[in-house]
């Protein structure tokens, strides 16, 4: 259903709702994805991205996101300067990303404390986004619930005992999908929860020990 | 939301109630947020397009290019025909608040960052001369969204999709049919200025220099106001358009899917291509020049 707050809003930092709203809300997932400012992030951006970002504050945008700004905060237009003052080191390129169709497409790969991730999204317009992949395994991340991603061996049984860990933990499920890259390897399991899981939930997730990684990501748009 | 405005209409005159309250309720009904919360973010958005007003007002605000900026300030302070007229006072905040947009200020999409200032152009400028309450355009900007979502429902908010048709267009819909209920109209007089003004953008394409929202984007949006404004008067004096609102939208979703690609925001036609739009796009705006394959920050 077309709500009426996504037709008078949302509030935003122009000139764009795709170009700089969505862009931003990519680099706020991508953040997500480390649990917090990264150390280093490269950013490629993608066809519309590439050719008309600068101009559209697309890669301030995405600073930004990555600095923890939300599309209405003004500070986005000074991200690129705040990101130095923070440590955060980001290189931008012009490139194609093979197999992609969406004109409004980036992939972010970004590190901190040893840990890296990369995602590829793409802003879909009026601010929408989409989260296509994470670390390589095909996702539909929209932004619009908060997130749980969990990395976990592919065996039998662990989606219940994460679902079972959720509903103990009173957290309603509202969507819910599993990707692989092979048989018994590593599976992608992406929760979208009614709301944000409580730090006992994504623990008790974490112990799990076929478990490789949980990361939450909060809800942007 | 609905998918008809004709339905919308229908539902609000059995209960007498106004499209914008009908929208509140509908909103309140779908359970994702209580009435309350859906009236304070509508507060949230029109006090944020009342600093966009004002600030564009300054007159000091360049775009990113540095094509547009000044303007609002210039018409505000004309001396010309229509000058001290809500007309006018409209055009201005529709434009300043578009002046906004391209020097990355904050502002309200509604329904799209590049039509974002043809509803508060319109409302704020008719309630500056009206006196009108907060309560009043918080109603009015929820007979606004009530129109856009059927709008995006059966044809496009997006220049990319439907060309500015969707865009100025449809912002030019939806900020007709609150301006006639902000004045106190029916919502049947609502319906008639959507068709009326929807009628007058049919077909208007998409094509910003260098593919920024700058040139015509900031002028386009006060030229939207001034469409929405003749929807307006028509309406409350009682003008209908013998075509029904809902087949007006329609079409524009027609045209929309069969509009080239170069007149879907890529700067391929239009004024875009004009020899002095690529000029311009050349020398003024970054996004064209060869960027450095790579580039630290």
């Amino acid at each position: 259903m077309v709500s009426l707050l996504d037709i008078i809003g949302p509030v935003m930092v122009g000139p764009s709702s795709s170009h700089t709203a969505g862009a931003c809300r990519l680099g706020l997932i991508a953040r997500a994805l480390v649990g917090g400012t990264p150390e280093r992030a490269k950013v490629e951006l993608h066809g519309s991205f590439a050719r008309t970002g600068t101009g559209h504050g697309t890669d301030r945008a995405i600073a930004g996101g990555l600095l923890g700004y939300h599309p209405d905060d003004e500070r986005l237009r000074e991200s690129l300067t705040a990101a130095e003052k923070a440590g955060l080191e980001i290189t931008f390129e012009n490139t194609k990303i093979r197999g992609e169709s969406h004109p409004n497409t980036t992939r972010i790969t970004v590190t901190r404390d040893g840990r890296t991730a990369t995602m590829v999204g793409s802003s879909l317009g009026a601010g929408r986004i989409l989260v296509t992949s994470i670390d390589g395994f095909p996702v539909d991340v929209s932004g619009a619930y908060t997130t749980l991603v969990v990395v976990a061996k592919d065996l039998p049984g662990i989606v219940a005992k994460v679902a079972t860990i959720l509903a103990e933990e009173n957290v309603n499920l509202a969507t819910l999908r599993v990707s692989r890259q092979r048989k018994g390897g590593e599976a992608i399991h992406v929760y979208e929860l009614d709301s944000p899981p409580a730090g006992a939930a994504t623990d008790r997730i974490a112990a799990l020990s076929a478990v490789q990684t949980v990361r939450v990501v909060e809800r942007v748009a | 939301m609905f998918d008809s405005i004709l339905e919308a209409v229908e539902a609000a005159e059995r209960d007498g109630i106004s499209l914008g309250e009908l929208a509140i309720r509908r909103e309140a009904e779908a359970g994702l947020r209580t009435r309350e919360e859906v009236e304070s973010n509508l507060h949230r958005a029109l006090d944020v397009m009342r600093n966009a007003v004002e600030r564009g007002l300054e007159g000091d605000l360049r775009s990113v290019s540095g094509l547009v900026g000044g303007d609002a300030a210039k018409l505000a302070a004309s001396n010309g025909p229509l000058s001290g007229t809500p007309f006018v006072t409209a055009l201005a905040a529709a434009l300043a608040v578009q002046e906004v947009n391209a020097a990355m200020g904050v502002i309200v999409a509604a329904p799209t960052a590049g039509g974002a200032g043809v509803l508060p152009g319109t409302l704020l400028g008719l309630a500056k001369h009206r006196g009108s309450s907060d309560h009043e355009l918080v109603m009015a900007l929820a007979t606004a969204g009530l129109v856009g979502a059927v709008v995006a429902v059966r044809a496009s908010l997006s220049g990319a999709e439907g060309g500015c048709q969707a865009e100025t267009g449809a912002a030019a819909g939806m900020a007709a049919a609150a301006g006639v209920e902000l004045l106190g109209g029916t919502p049947r007089q609502a319906m008639h200025a959507v068709a009326v003004t929807m009628q007058g953008t049919l077909g208007l394409v998409c094509d910003p220099l260098g593919g920024l929202v700058e040139v015509p984007c900031v002028y386009r949006n006060a030229t939207g106001a001034a469409m929405a404004l003749a929807g307006i008067e028509m309406a409350l004096a009682g003008v209908g358009f013998p075509i029904p609102v809902d087949e007006v939208i329609d079409t524009m979703g027609e045209i929309g899917r069969e509009m080239d690609v170069r007149y879907r925001e890529t700067a391929g036609g239009g004024l875009a291509a004009t020899p002095t739009g690529r000029r311009l796009a050349k020398e003024r705006l970054v996004q064209l020049k060869p960027r450095p394959r790579s580039r630290k920050s």
